[in-house]
């Protein structure tokens, strides 16, 4: 990831920030310029629930360079308390410990370096609760 | 009234034993055990560092302090494992908080005393009137070199304190700082791990000035060991912190409930911030508290504060220390520990 970039989406990726549409009231996150639901441009900035449970997950056994340390792992799809889904790294347990419908809080981790010199990147990720 | 509005910490779940340590390199595990009263430590996380361990505390000092984070004027980190050598710890905390960017942000550095100067200066920060609010953290995912004695003891944790006008849950009654240039410890830029003066980091150091602290602030306010209900000193192993409150006159049952370092370890700059922490969670408004830190190089900050009836509404909005030691911990062998702390020297 670039570094411009990593920055200009610091709001949604370390406190969840999101759009709600003052047309249709539907949430994005992340955050668009255009409402997927009705077309409308126009929003206000409101912030996601920090807490959720696992809607499916899948565990990762042969990872990417970058997450390689981190196998076995459990990648989950969150519904948070807001009804908005998320896709994230559920750390600090065991794959087997994951489960459909349990309870997830969101939290503020590292995602990677940027090799040894460069940036860390931070975002968030789940933990069971 | 000046003092702390809110305070919240965070250890992360994995533990390694000293029983593992000891034998990775040939010692006898009891020995070591019974030498420095030490039965396991904490480990961070592959994702976990200085920084996201702050912005846990942080959090859980929010929920205790049911302010908005925007309020917060200034935001001072003691680390000595800061993750940038240049790049404040504090900017990406606040940023995680939501307290950018009205906000004057420092990191310190100062061996494992580095959080209550942060806690000091936030204080200070109040007590001057330039902010309504400011946090002093004390976080640490420190380092012992692989087969020294500091490895059975270098852990990771974090403590963060809000101070204000309003809100108080205990109010600081008196600081003090007693400092010296004692070179019992120390890490030159650019090495990995640090060195220290073997048996020179205990009379000269270590006691010297948290003794030096102690008796000074007692004094200073015409107090005596049997005034506070609890006292808090910094913890490098588990004897050191109960000899030294001895020495100045302090019973165990007033040490007992900050002294988490045979489970926790020696969390460095979070470490008498956290036993503080651990305090807080059953000390009861009226109960006067004692806190000295200790910092190699060398130095010590000592507090006094003063409990009062707010501490009964917040206990309960956010986990406890000892909740937080005890909850499910996930072991590690030497292997793991290794990799987590990489240890390991891999290809890029
Ligand atoms: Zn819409």
């Amino acid at each position: 990831m670039p570094t411009p970039g990593y920055t200009r989406e610091i709001p949604q990726r370390y406190r969840l920030e999101a759009n709600k549409c003052k047309n249709c009231g539907k949430i994005s996150f992340p955050p668009r310029l255009v409402c997927p639901y009705c077309g409308a441009r126009n929003f206000e900035p409101t912030k996601l629930s920090d807490t959720g449970k696992i809607v499916t997950f899948t565990t990762i056994r042969v990872a990417p360079g970058r997450y390689a340390a981190y196998v076995p792992y459990s990648i989950a799809i969150i519904e948070l308390n807001d009804g908005v889904k998320i896709t994230t790294q559920v750390v600090d347990c065991k794959p087997e410990d994951l489960e459909i419908g349990k309870a997830v809080r969101i939290i503020f981790r590292k995602m990677y370096p940027e090799g040894k010199t460069g940036i860390i990147c931070y975002g968030y990720k789940a933990v069971l609760i | 009234m000046i003092g702390i509005v809110g305070y919240g910490s965070y250890i992360p779940r994995y533990r390694i034993r000293a029983d593992d340590i000891a034998r990775q390199w040939g010692r006898d595990p009891e020995t070591v055990k019974r030498g420095l009263l030490l039965k396991e430590k904490t480990v961070p996380g592959l994702d976990e560092d200085t920084i996201t361990i702050s912005v846990a505390a942080a959090k859980n000092a929010l929920r205790r302090a049911e302010i908005e984070p925007g309020e917060i004027g200034a935001l001072y980190i003691g680390s000595e494992s800061h993750p940038y050598a240049v790049k404040p710890s504090g900017t990406v905390v606040a940023e995680a908080l939501g307290i950018t960017p009205e906000v004057h942000i420092a990191d310190f550095e100062f061996a494992c005393k580095a959080g209550t100067e942060a806690m000091y200066v936030a204080y200070a920060q109040v007590r001057a009137e330039l902010v309504k609010y400011a946090m002093g953290i004390g976080a640490d995912t420190s380092q012992g070199a692989p087969g020294d004695a500091l490895e059975f003891s270098a852990s990771a944790g974090g403590s963060a304190f809000i101070f204000g006008k309003e809100k108080v849950i205990a109010a600081v009654i008196d600081t003090y700082s007693y400092t010296t240039d004692t070179a019992d410890f120390w890490r030159r830029e650019g090495a990995f791990y640090p060195l220290h003066g073997g048996r020179f980091t205990g009379a000269p150091a270590y006691f010297k000035h948290i003794l030096g602290a102690g008796r000074a602030i007692l004094k200073k306010n015409n107090l005596k060991p049997e005034d506070f209900t609890y006292a808090v000193f910094h913890m490098p192993n588990g004897k050191f912190p109960m000899s030294a409150g001895k020495r100045l006159g302090f019973k165990r049952e007033q040490m007992e409930p900050g002294w988490i370092v045979p489970l926790m370890g020696n969390t460095y700059s979070a470490s008498s911030p956290t036993a503080f922490s651990a305090t807080l969670d059953i000390a009861k408004p009226g109960d006067l508290i004692l806190l000295v830190s200790f910092g190699s190089g060398a130095g010590s900050d000592a507090f006094i504060f003063k409990v009062t009836e707010r501490i009964n509404e917040v206990r309960e909005k956010a986990e406890k220390v000892k909740d937080m030691l005890t909850r499910s911990p996930i072991y590690l062998d030497y292997g793991r520990y290794a990799k987590f702390r990489g240890k390991i020297i891999m290809n890029e």
